[in-house]
């Protein structure tokens, strides 16, 4: 299935606010009562230390997950997108600096105009036919991943305090072990937005909050065409270290 | 030295432009016969529904092989992949058609949901079985929100509800290495 036929999400009937009101209630709904109110168990050493444990190993995908052209989302239409054409790309390695190798990278972000190309966006900026903005890659056996796309536009989040989000992507990953998967959002250096951005705010740490902030790189566009920003990421979990001991 | 880890951040309410993709709770190889229908709701704090939810389930093959296999995103029906993403619909309710794990009984299973700040981890155990290292280690009296339940009346199918809040909240796991 290509990604230009994005599969409909079965909850997208379901919750379809009549307005951007509507839509803040729902998410202030999903904060206030999905977050468990125990802390999570801390899964003892004896656990990954036994074998055959699950989540110490993860799925793996290759060529028939992802197409040639499922990493640029500027050709999956008949057109091309409106927008400043760029490249986004880096490096996935876990916390010790080893590359994650051939493992699935996911990208979702709004259009040009802020946008999403998805029923449950209510914002009142226009759809582009020429972009889904859904994209797929694999990483090389350096861990680099590569997307071409186009910059995604500032929202607002809706709600009476007209707060807005900074330009951002969404990524999903995959690293060697289950417990590695990473859902993130990558944002834009420099963007006037940021500072008050409030997703990137519930990350507590601001050193942590600045790893979210790609850099501007320009050996990473094509010349004359577009211009690249670098993001490398780093992710967690007990392959980087509990097989080395160092819990 | 370790690396300092890039941040999660919440999925949002948008992905569904992206992620879920069709035959993705479709493990099982279509006909097989020793398939399983593993379903249930995701719940929040008050008991509803959480119709925009995002399941994925990592598993042993019944031989108890943890390799997995590519193939998951554009499945042959054939390969079992070991791997399967469900959206949950609008009552909240999943569907897994799988085969059961050998060695371990038990699938891994990651739920993300908007309104999260970081996917939760937990298992779905298909069996109880003695000594479990993690069973052990639970209190009691929430071991059993990781246990399956045959249905009664049903063929092959078991029952596993994620309740993400309140009463009955199901185990979640830490699985972070620290620094
Ligand atoms: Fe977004």
């Amino acid at each position: 299935m290509a990604l230009s036929e994005p599969a409909p999400h079965p909850a997208q009937e379901q919750i379809r606010p009549t307005d951007s009101a509507g839509a803040s209630d729902t998410a202030a709904r999903a904060v206030a009562l999905r977050a468990p109110l125990r802390p999570a168990v801390r899964v003892p050493v004896s656990v990954p230390a036994a074998p055959g444990t699950a989540e110490l190993t993860g799925p793996v995908f290759g060529t028939a997950d992802v197409g040639p052209l499922d990493h640029d989302l500027t050709r999956q239409h008949r057109g091309e997108p409106v927008g400043e054409r760029i490249v986004v790309a880096g490096r996935v390695t876990d916390r010790r600096g080893r590359p994650v190798r051939g493992q699935l990278v996911e990208l979702w972000q709004a259009n040009a105009a802020g946008r999403y190309a998805h029923p449950l966006d209510r914002h009142p900026a226009p759809l582009d036919p020429h972009f889904t903005g859904a994209g797929r890659c694999l990483t090389g056996d350096d861990g680099r991943y590569r997307f071409v796309t186009i910059r995604p536009g500032a929202y607002p989040l809706g709600g009476s305090n007209d707060a807005w989000r900074a330009a951002h992507l969404h990524f999903s990953l995959f690293g060697t072990a289950f417990t590695q998967r990473l859902v993130t959002q990558m944002y834009f250096p420099g963007d006037p937005l940021l500072p008050d951005d409030l997703i990137r705010n519930a990350v507590g740490a601001p050193a942590a909050r600045d790893r979210l902030v790609s850099a501007l790189d320009r050996t990473l566009g094509e010349p004359g065409r577009s211009l690249g920003y670098r993001w490398d990421i780093v992710l967690d979990g007990p392959a980087a270290t509990w097989t080395e001991g160092d819990r | 030295m370790l690396l300092p880890p890039t941040p999660s951040q919440t999925i949002g309410p948008y992905y569904g432009t992206a992620l879920p993709f069709p035959g993705g709770g479709d493990a099982a190889p279509a006909g097989h016969p020793a398939a399983v229908t593993l379903h249930g709701h995701v719940r929040d704090g008050e008991g509803a529904p959480v119709p925009d939810g995002l399941l994925e389930f990592w598993q042993a093959g019944p031989d108890g092989s943890l390799t997995g296999a590519p193939g998951s995103l554009r499945r042959d029906g054939e390969t079992f992949t070991g791997w399967a993403r469900v959206p949950t619909d609008r009552d909240g309710h999943y569907v897994l058609r799988t085969l059961l794990p050998g060695g371990a009984p038990y699938l891994a299973l990651c739920v993300h949901a908007r309104g999260l700040d970081r996917h939760l981890f937990t298992r779905v155990y298909v069996a109880e079985p003695p000594g479990d290292a993690l069973l052990a280690a639970l209190p009691a009296d929430r071991r059993a929100t990781l246990l399956a339940r045959r249905e009664a009346g049903r063929r092959n199918a078991y029952r596993f509800d994620v309740t993400l809040q309140g009463d009955g909240e199901t185990v979640f796991l830490d699985w972070s290495a620290g620094d």
